[in-house]
């Protein structure tokens, strides 16, 4: 499911493989209704984890009339795919598989994702609309920057950018040094890596002498597989002169493309043409209606491999009720800033990592790399943020690093209520990653 | 006629100062005078060096914050009363005085204190119509030696 670039459709306005983005409501309506039954159908015929789960809910694949019926159906989760490692999900045959993703998680066993040739195309799809709606072409030169292997990072961007037609450059993570060196030599156009992988990219340009707008034609970034802010994102821009985009993915439904950014930057529009979204209360597992927060849940309507049916993604987001005016008519969810995951605990208050990098970030001395720490006392836990400070920011003047401590104190403290201990520490001595990077060192004693 | 002194800045952690000093001694780098400043979170080792290019540089290359600064090496009489009469001719000429510190040798009769202005011009001015010696960074080599 390749589509092919033509001579004449260079500069073209939208790109051809962007065509899908602009169905109109109803026709799309109708396409996920089909799609939905035939993978209700497709999985309850050869999943028996899905079957009995109907089954106990006395539920058939012929009371899928509507979309709406959707919510007849039992809820997948991330321990189901654990427990039925490695391949108790599996509805192909053995001999339609053509590619294993695993993922490891945090913690034990992994999650085994078999994919047939068809899932790979769609999913390639899905990463080629995401690269083309950020407004890359055949012709560009795509750095992929995401570890190549089990995970989905590396070989979704490949696929999707060798879909477009352009020079694809597999540096995977890892040997930075030579990352920047390729990057101007090649004339990279686009590059495509975790977050906090493009920051240490930075770090090291910068110790080279490189600077992004003199000495590279780097003009896209995208970025996604771990949470990141839009304080993030201006950081990123302002000092590179690119422009980033979010890309959003998960091995259980596909890998990087199943949603991503245009231009108008209101989110992130979902390939529900693929990928169908639902937004629950996750509290009492109901549909909330377009415009409420709640947890995002994906089916998959277009896979054969490992058909995922009302997985919860467990991520915290809304659907947008109004229209992006870009005109693609896929539905627009919100940035994903905060993993319910991800969410700490923190004298008694939920606190999300992103809120402390929104808060960080918002003081221009502060570098964007930070580290979270907790620590069990007798009393109150302790909750330090060590953040690196620029070089350029930094005085000889103790009153003036004061003040900066102060106002980073004031920016945290006025979006989460709590007053953490800040640490100004040197440039270059927080952890950097090459892959995901682990920003919370939690070292509190379970209870 | 000002001097270039060098600011480091400190985390809070044990063999932090040893290992800038340890850098500098493989430079051959030497410290002529130097100051700390700290809080409770961190601090800043202020110096005076005999090559401040090179002592940047090779702190830098460790991945050190390095801040460089115009400072006034100031002669001060070696009396009671002569710190005070320095200051209120900078008091007279309303120059604010940020920090000051000492170098260890004595210029004849006289100390020897860096300053560090807000405004270096307009101190240099009024030290110069009290009648006030500043010394030059050669000065300052010869007498530390």
């Amino acid at each position: 499911m390749v589509y092919p670039e033509l001579p004449h459709d260079v500069n073209s306005p939208t790109h051809p493989v962007s065509a899908m983005d602009y169905m109109p409501v109803g026709p799309l309506r109708a396409l996920q209704l089909h799609r939905l039954q035939w993978t209700v159908k497709y999985a309850y015929d050869r999943v028996p984890l899905f079957r009995k789960r109907c089954e106990e809910r006395g539920v058939r694949p012929e009371h899928i009339r509507t979309l709406a019926d959707i919510k007849l159906l039992p809820f997948s989760k991330k321990t189901d795919l654990r427990d039925e490692y490695p391949m108790g999900l599996r509805a192909a045959p053995m001999d339609e598989i053509v590619r294993f993703h695993c993922s490891s998680g945090t913690t034990g066993k992994p999650i085994c994702v078999p994919n047939t040739i068809n899932d790979i195309a769609v999913w390639q799809n899905g990463a080629m609309r995401c690269l083309a709606m950020g407004g890359v072409r055949a012709g560009d030169v795509l750095q992929v920057s995401y570890g190549y292997g089990l995970f989905t990072g590396g070989l979704g961007l490949h696929y999707g950018g060798e879909g477009l037609g352009c020079a694809v450059l597999p540096t995977s993570g890892g040997n930075t040094e030579r990352q920047v060196m390729l990057m101007r030599d090649l004339g990279v156009t686009v590059i495509a890596c975790t977050p906090s992988y493009f920051l240490r990219i930075m770090d090291e340009a910068r110790k080279q002498g490189v600077d992004f707008r003199r000495d590279t034609k780097l003009r896209h970034g995208f970025f996604g597989a771990e949470p990141w802010t839009n304080e993030m994102r201006d950081t990123i821009e302002r000092e590179t002169g690119i422009v980033a985009h979010d890309i959003y993915g998960l091995t259980e439904i596909a890998g990087p493309g199943v949603a991503g950014d245009c231009k108008y930057r209101a989110g992130l529009h979902i390939w529900e043409d693929h990928f169908y979204p639902e937004i629950i209360d996750p509290e009492t597992l109901e549909p909330l209606p377009d415009g409420e927060v709640g947890e995002l849940v994906f089916t998959t309507i277009s896979r054969c491999g490992t058909p995922m049916i009302r997985y919860r993604t467990r991520d915290l987001t809304r659907l947008h009720t109004e229209v992006c005016p870009c005109g693609r008519t896929m539905r627009v969810m919100d940035r994903i800033s905060a993993r319910s995951d991800d969410m700490l605990i923190i004298h008694g208050v939920n606190v999300f990592p992103g809120q402390i990098e929104a808060g960080l970030l918002r003081v221009p001395e502060v570098a964007p790399h930070y580290q979270i720490v907790l620590e069990s006392t007798d009393t109150l836990d302790r909750f330090e943020i060590k953040v690196e400070v620029t070089p350029d920011a930094f005085s000889d003047d103790i009153r003036h690093l004061e003040d900066l401590r102060k106002r980073v104190l004031d920016a945290v403290k006025s979006i989460i209520g709590l007053t953490p201990k800040i640490t100004l520490v040197e440039p270059n001595t927080l952890p950097r990653s090459e892959g995901k990077i682990k920003r919370v060192v939690d070292n509190r004693k379970k209870n | 006629m000002t001097i270039k002194q060098i600011s480091i800045f400190l985390e809070n952690r044990p063999g932090h100062l040893a290992e800038t000093c340890r850098t500098l001694a493989e430079a051959r780098v030497n410290i002529i005078t130097l100051s700390l400043a700290d809080t409770r979170e961190f601090g800043i080792v202020r110096m005076i060096v005999d090559d401040w290019e090179k002592a940047r540089d090779v702190l830098a290359a460790k991945g050190r914050v390095v801040n460089v600064r115009d400072v006034v090496a100031v002669t001060v009489p070696d009396r009671p009363g002569g710190m005070a009469e320095i200051l209120s001719a900078l008091d007279a000429a309303q120059v604010n005085v940020e920090y000051s510190y000492a170098f260890a040798f004595h210029h004849g009769e006289k100390a020897v204190l860096v300053f560090r202005f807000e405004d270096n011009a307009k101190a240099l001015t009024a030290l110069s119509a009290a009648g006030i010696d500043v010394l030059a960074f050669p000065d300052i080599i010869s007498e530390a030696r």
